[in-house]
């Protein structure tokens, strides 16, 4: 590494630490107010992308015809500012039309309307700007390079490395200058207390999210004349503001400003490096680059749990609500269901379709049950649950095509190898709470995801693998349906019932009151960290049996996608039930296979179907089942 | 040092030279008491004296700078709290901490399990194990008749019962009570406050309280001790303690403002 490449790489990282910065920021503004995790931001900055091209470049639809500013310095950045401008009006209306009736809902639910959102965006991003990559001019005026050191720097970096203080001198001059920035870093602090002081909380979350949105907006837009509009930015992007929100501190800007630095800083410089050898051990620092910043996020972490500049929150809870526990099944309820679902493949032998459905709908019901043992009864959310059923499906599957084991010892080592990461992972996991902890979950489960994703030889890379299918004696579908049957409703059924054991109760208590937990023998971290592995291990088996059900895997396994699916899953059916996940398993496998099949908009009518029961049924499926149930008039009368 | 005649046994709690300070603030400073088996200590003083920095002190929650903790002769400095508890620590909280989505009995079950070394169960059902001792601590507190209602939907003066059952759960040698009356009606109080003693008498335990109720600590209390501004002021009987000038000067001011004046 010469110092030249390390300064051109230094610089390239600062100008994406630009965008990143103003993401995090916008994020961070609106969790400190709110208390809402958005997980729609990184849509808002896709947006802000597609927006600016769109103001720049036209658009030609079969409505109307939009000629756009043209390739001019000042329709460039008429572009940007306009751009970002309407994305603030987008988030305004999701703040006004879905959010401000959710307030009151447990904060798992306005994460899981966010989560709607993004699937919403993304097709309507679909519907207007198509599938393929939208690439943008480069900044009219500012085209050129600069020599520095003898390497070329495109001058628009350096224009984005400017404009980045510039908006956090505008911010901080913003919320210490002015009543709204005063209110808004009182409402960060205490939000209750801004309420009873007889502020209008309404417009203040507005104007946050207003704020918020732009900078999202921002973000994005000034992101055109490097980096092509795509749809999957929602994702990718949600996850590295997140990131670099944690790594700063919830809810301080400055901090969002300088973990941006870091992580841009920490990349150049793995870029720079290359590939070195170690002891005759080739590491390639350059592919790092994909998993630095969840590492600098996890080092963070564990050092200062409350990231870089960010102070112990007063109220911060994400983890369900406490309520009255739910009733265990008993075996008259489920029996006939489980005879039921066995008869299936007998009643219905040529549906090869229903068959895997239902296969699929076990599965995730195991991953989704798996999740909620910790989402519900632990008090520990988390987003990165897919890293567990990726690498175990990973794991049968290399343990077959390497290592050349019979598919059932394959099967049955998958949940031990997922168990064991489950173990590693989760003693750092259970050292933080609540965001923090989900997002310490998320930058593990991206971690797995990337490694897999880039170890070509070993794992098959983007590639996947395939050829993974199951002995003979295993492989009709009617075989492997009893097979997925059987261990999905032992998994089940042992995950249930140690949630009745004393550990499931010990689990509780250090939920319910860490303090009295503690206060009567409970090592509440402990079994927090038991909990999270016996927790991988059963989403390690659901992962071994998919990997053997499809015949074939990708690292999309423990992508945030799939993470987010089994959160969507428990959440849609209900926290606070025994059977809501399955539930959710069952609704959500079902609809997504549905609506994919028969509109290629099935995202966005997933979203509005989620959105709609977040809205009317905030207690999940089960729940409002449940409460709808108590209201029937004949039950009233008898209460 | 040990006395020769069997009659008065070692203290179970002794406490010396605790210490502790806040960035150059002394909240607890050179403390020593002592509290016997079957004996009710009340640690009483105003606002900011120190009694919470000094519980916490006890409980393991916060570690003293200086001092020693002696539990049956026993140093439990440095401990956290799940073992000073497993040594014979029973708790009740300020704010009433209870396991608010679990009935009444399965919060004493909850405690019970812990001291008989169950909590890493799988299989047998919490709900079933220790219900005759659950039973038994809950109707000595009186709560047996709403052992199957959720603690999240009881009355505070009932949760303080619960905490008192929960506490009693591992036949603790000593309890230390933070304001236990704190929120009650006074007929309340006065029946938990004889509940306490009674308890205490009959099983041995040694009982340490803090609380602002004067007619609490002076209708119920063996001995007291008071602490001002981190410091020990005066310790003894109720009577001692009541008419101790130094202790009027800190509750009453110098007697200026409310004592004579007209």
């Amino acid at each position: 590494m010469t110092f030249a490449s390390f300064i051109a790489q230094l610089l390239n990282g600062l100008a994406g630490a630009s965008s990143l910065f103003m993401v995090a920021a916008g994020l961070s503004l609106i969790f400190g107010v709110t208390r809402i995790v958005n997980f729609a931001h990184g849509s808002l900055y896709m947006l802000g992308l597609y927006g600016a091209y769109t103001l720049l470049e036209g658009l030609v639809t079969p409505l109307f015809a939009f000629g756009g500013f043209g390739r001019t310095s000042l329709g460039f950045w008429a572009a940007v500012v306009l751009s970002a401008l309407l994305v603030g009006l987008v988030g305004v209306a999701i703040e006004v039309l879905i959010l401000r009736r959710i307030y009151h809902a447990p904060e798992l639910f306005q994460l899981l309307a966010t989560f709607a959102v993004v699937l919403v965006i993304k097709d309507i991003a679909l519907a207007i700007w198509g599938p393929e990559d939208l690439v943008g001019p480069r900044a009219p005026g500012l085209d050129s390079t600069v020599v520095i050191l003898d390497r070329h720097v495109p001058q628009y970096d350096l224009a984005l490395i400017v404009i980045a203080p510039l908006v956090l001198l505008a911010l901080w001059l913003a919320l210490t200058r002015t009543r709204w920035g005063a209110l808004v870093r009182a409402a960060t602090q205490d939000r209750e207390m801004v309420g009873a002081l007889g502020v209008n909380e309404a417009w203040l979350f507005t104007g946050v999210f207003f704020i918020g949105s732009v900078l999202a907006g921002l973000g994005g837009a000034l992101q055109l004349p490097r980096e092509p509009a795509h749809l999957g930015l929602d994702l990718a992007l949600i996850a590295d503001a997140f990131v670099v929100t944690v790594v700063g501190g919830l809810g301080s800007v400055p901090g969002a400003f300088l973990a941006a630095i870091l992580i841009g800083v920490v990349k150049a410089f793995c870029v720079a490096i290359g590939t070195q050898e170690f002891v005759g051990l080739e590491v390639s620092f350059s592919r790092l680059t994909l998993v630095v910043e969840f590492l600098v996020m996890a080092v963070v972490l564990i050092v200062r749990p409350y990231g870089l500049l960010g102070r112990p929150p007063a109220t911060q809870r994400l983890a369900a609500e406490s309520a009255s526990p739910p009733r265990l099944p008993r075996w008259p309820a489920w029996a006939p269901a489980l005879v039921l679902l066995a008869l299936v493949p007998l009643a219905m032998p040529s549906d090869r379709y229903l068959l895997v459905l239902l296969t699929d709908i076990f599965i995730f019901a195991l991953f989704a049950v798996s999740l909620h043992v910790l989402m519900g009864p632990s008090g520990m959310v988390s987003f990165g649950h897919a890293a567990y059923f990726g690498i175990a499906a990973y794991a049968a599957a290399l343990m077959l095509k390497r290592a050349a084991l019979p598919m059932e010892v394959s099967l049955l080592l998958a949940p031990v190898a997922a168990g064991g990461f489950a173990l590693l992972f989760g003693w750092f996991c259970v050292r933080l709470s609540g965001v923090y902890l989900a997002m310490l979950t998320l930058a593990f489960a991206q971690i797995a995801w990337s490694v897999i994703f880039q170890w070509d030889s070993f794992t098959g890379g983007s590639n996947g693998m395939i050829g993974i299918w199951p002995p003979s004696w295993l492989a009709s579908k009617s075989a492997y349906y009893w097979l997925a049957l059987a261990l999905c409703a032992l998994g089940i059924a042992f995950l249930w019932r140690m949630l009745y054991a004393p550990f499931g109760y010990s689990l509780r208590a250090g939920r319910d009151s860490p303090l009295r937990a503690e206060a009567i023998g409970i090592n509440v971290r402990r079994q927090q960290w038991f909990a999270f592995t016996v927790a991988g291990a059963l989403a390690g088996l659901a992962g071994g049996l998919y990997a053997f059900s499809k015949g074939s895997i990708s690292p999309e396994l423990s992508s945030i996608a799939q993470s987010t699916d089994a959160l969507v899953m428990v959440l849609l059916g209900g926290v606070q039930t025994l059977t809501g996940p399955v539930a959710g398993a069952g609704v959500f496998t079902w609809l997504k296979d549905e609506l994919a099949r028969h509109t290629e908009f099935w995202r966005a009518m997933l979203g509005l179907v989620i959105l709609a029961l977040v809205l009317l049924f905030p207690q999940g499926i089960a729940g409002g089942a449940r409460l709808l149930w108590d209201r029937l008039p004949w039950r009233r009368q008898t209460a | 040092m040990a006395k020769a005649d069997g009659m008065s046994a070692a203290p179970v709690l002794e406490v010396r030279g605790l210490s502790k300070a806040f960035g150059g603030v002394r909240a607890v400073d050179d403390v020593h008491f002592a509290v016997s088996s079957g004996e009710l200590l009340a640690m009483i003083g105003p606002n900011g004296a120190g009694k919470s920095t000094c519980f916490n002190m006890l409980n393991g929650q916060l570690r003293p700078d200086a001092g020693t903790v002696m539990l049956e002769r026993r140093s439990i400095v440095g401990l956290p709290p799940r073992q000073i508890w497993r040594l014979g620590v029973g708790r009740t909280f300020q704010i009433t901490a209870t396991f608010v989505s679990m009935t009444v009995r399965e919060n004493v079950q909850m405690a019970l399990i812990s001291h008989h070394r169950r909590l890493g169960s799988l299989l047998p059902r919490a709900s079933s194990l220790h219900v005759a001792e659950a039973d038994a601590l809950l109707e000595r507190v009186a709560m047996r008749d709403q052992a199957e209602r959720v603690c999240g939907v009881l009355a505070y003066g009932d949760l303080k019962r619960v905490e008192l059952a929960v506490a009693l759960a591992n036949e603790p040698r000593l309890l230390l009570m933070d304001e236990p009356t704190a929120g009650m009606a006074p007929k309340e109080r006065i029946q938990l406050m004889e509940l306490t003693a009674r308890l205490a008498r009959e099983r041995g335990i040694a009982v340490l309280f803090t609380e602002h109720d004067m007619d609490v600590v002076f209708g119920h209390a063996d001995r007291v001790i008071v602490l001002d501004r981190g410091r020990l002021i005066a310790e003894g009987t109720p009577a001692e303690v009541r008419a101790d000038p130094q202790v009027q000067a800190v509750y009453l001011g110098t007697g200026a403002m409310y004592g004579h004046d007209a």
